[in-house]
């Protein structure tokens, strides 16, 4: 018999870290759910996390799993794919670990279609630290580093990804749980750096600070705010300021680095061979 | 038409962080809180099998069982 998502959980350090309802305990669950569907080997899948809440995620998987220093989980993730190109790797990092600290890394994996997929939870701000401002928080974002707010824009990820070279985009909430399945399911299979953010909530900070609400209430918010492509197309530019767009926004076919690099070995080869004769 | 005892509830209490989530997303109400603020099943006949709850639920305090794995175990 195949393995269920619950094979893939090291269900005995239950309950897990995270603080009443936060939703990357939705997004954990997920993401072995998407294990457990594309049948992943425990032993040739490798968990890559960075620091911050999200990225204690590794602890919970029966995987491999490598836990890095912050913003530089792509970095990690990067070396253990170009020393075995055989092994799945999946990068868990928040918004602070994935774009804010790891801004640079990310553009870079990007830029050279690694093929590793990033999982990125966005809350926001980073939670674990105390609820400081990101790089993704919107203008205008309370935190506790910015108590009337900030004076800067928040970055789309998913623009970001997509312009930076990521082959596959897409975006999902923790209320949608059977698109996140499908879209991580998705973006695992797909040769080359894959990218799916989740847009979470982080009830202690974010959700308190800014819309003082629940973690019900956030998913509720993510309910009527997550739109997909035709429906965002429809809607009127004061009614998609209130709105993200949801779904898989991008995917191309390209060459990934690991098969571009291997193409490139062997010309190398060869002709070091025949240069030799 | 709802169909009767499809499916088999597993609510792990102390796992259970009280969030709510579960309670307000069932699509059919099955579940109410106790005094806990915990979930517990109050009307099995209206659940579908969904498995909405257990996947939504952060903390995986939620088993559902369909019927047919309920009788293997
Ligand atoms: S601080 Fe925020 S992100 Fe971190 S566990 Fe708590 S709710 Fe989740
Ligand atoms: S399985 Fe679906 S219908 Fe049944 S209790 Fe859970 S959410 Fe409700
Ligand atoms: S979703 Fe899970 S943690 Fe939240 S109240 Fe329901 S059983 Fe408890």
């Amino acid at each position: 018999m195949g393995l269920t998502y619950r094979d893939y959980l090291r269900e005995e350090l239950f309950p897990q870290m995270w603080c009443a309802g936060c939703s990357h305990g939705i997004s954990l669950t997920a993401v072995a759910r998407a294990m457990a569907a594309l049948k992943l080997d425990p032993a040739e899948t490798v968990v890559v996390t960075g620091i911050g809440c999200w990225g204690k995620a590794d602890d919970y998987f029966k995987t491999h799993s490598f836990h890095g220093t912050h913003g530089r989980a792509l970095s990690f993730a990067t070396g253990i794919k170009v020393a075995n190109p055989r092994l799945k790797v999946l990068v868990l990092m928040g918004d602070g670990d994935g774009v804010t600290i790891g801004g640079n890394h990310f553009i870079h994996t990007a830029r050279r279609n690694i093929d590793v997929t990033a999982v990125i939870t966005n809350n926001f701000n980073y939670g674990m630290t105390g609820g400081q401002y990101s790089s993704s928080s919107p203008e205008g974002t309370i935190s506790t580093t910015s108590l009337y707010g900030t004076a800067e824009p928040g970055f789309d990820i998913c623009e970001l990804a997509r312009a930076a070279g990521a082959t596959y985009v897409a975006r999902t909430t923790p209320y949608h749980v059977t698109q996140m399945d499908k879209l991580l399911a998705e973006a695992i299979q797909h040769k080359g750096f894959s990218v799916v953010e989740i847009i979470s909530s982080c009830p202690t900070f974010f959700a308190r600070y800014n819309y003082k609400v629940t973690a019900v209430e956030m998913m509720r918010l993510f309910k009527e705010r997550a739109v997909d492509r035709e429906r965002y197309d429809a809607l009127t530019a004061a009614e998609k300021a209130g709105c993200f767009l949801t779904g898989r926004l991008h995917r191309e076919e390209k060459e990934d680095f690991h098969t571009k690099y291997a193409r490139l070995q062997q010309q190398a080869k060869a002709r070091a061979e025949r240069e030799v004769v | 038409m709802v169909k009767a005892k499809i499916s088999e509830i597993v609510i792990l209490g102390e796992r259970c962080k009280e969030c709510a989530i579960c309670l307000e997303f069932c699509p059919r109400q099955v579940l109410a809180a106790n005094d806990d603020n915990k979930p517990v099943v109050k009307n099995i006949e209206n659940c579908s099998g969904c498995r909405l709850c257990e996947y939504r639920c952060p903390d995986l305090a939620i088993t559902v069982k369909r019927k047919e794995e309920a009788t293997h175990g």
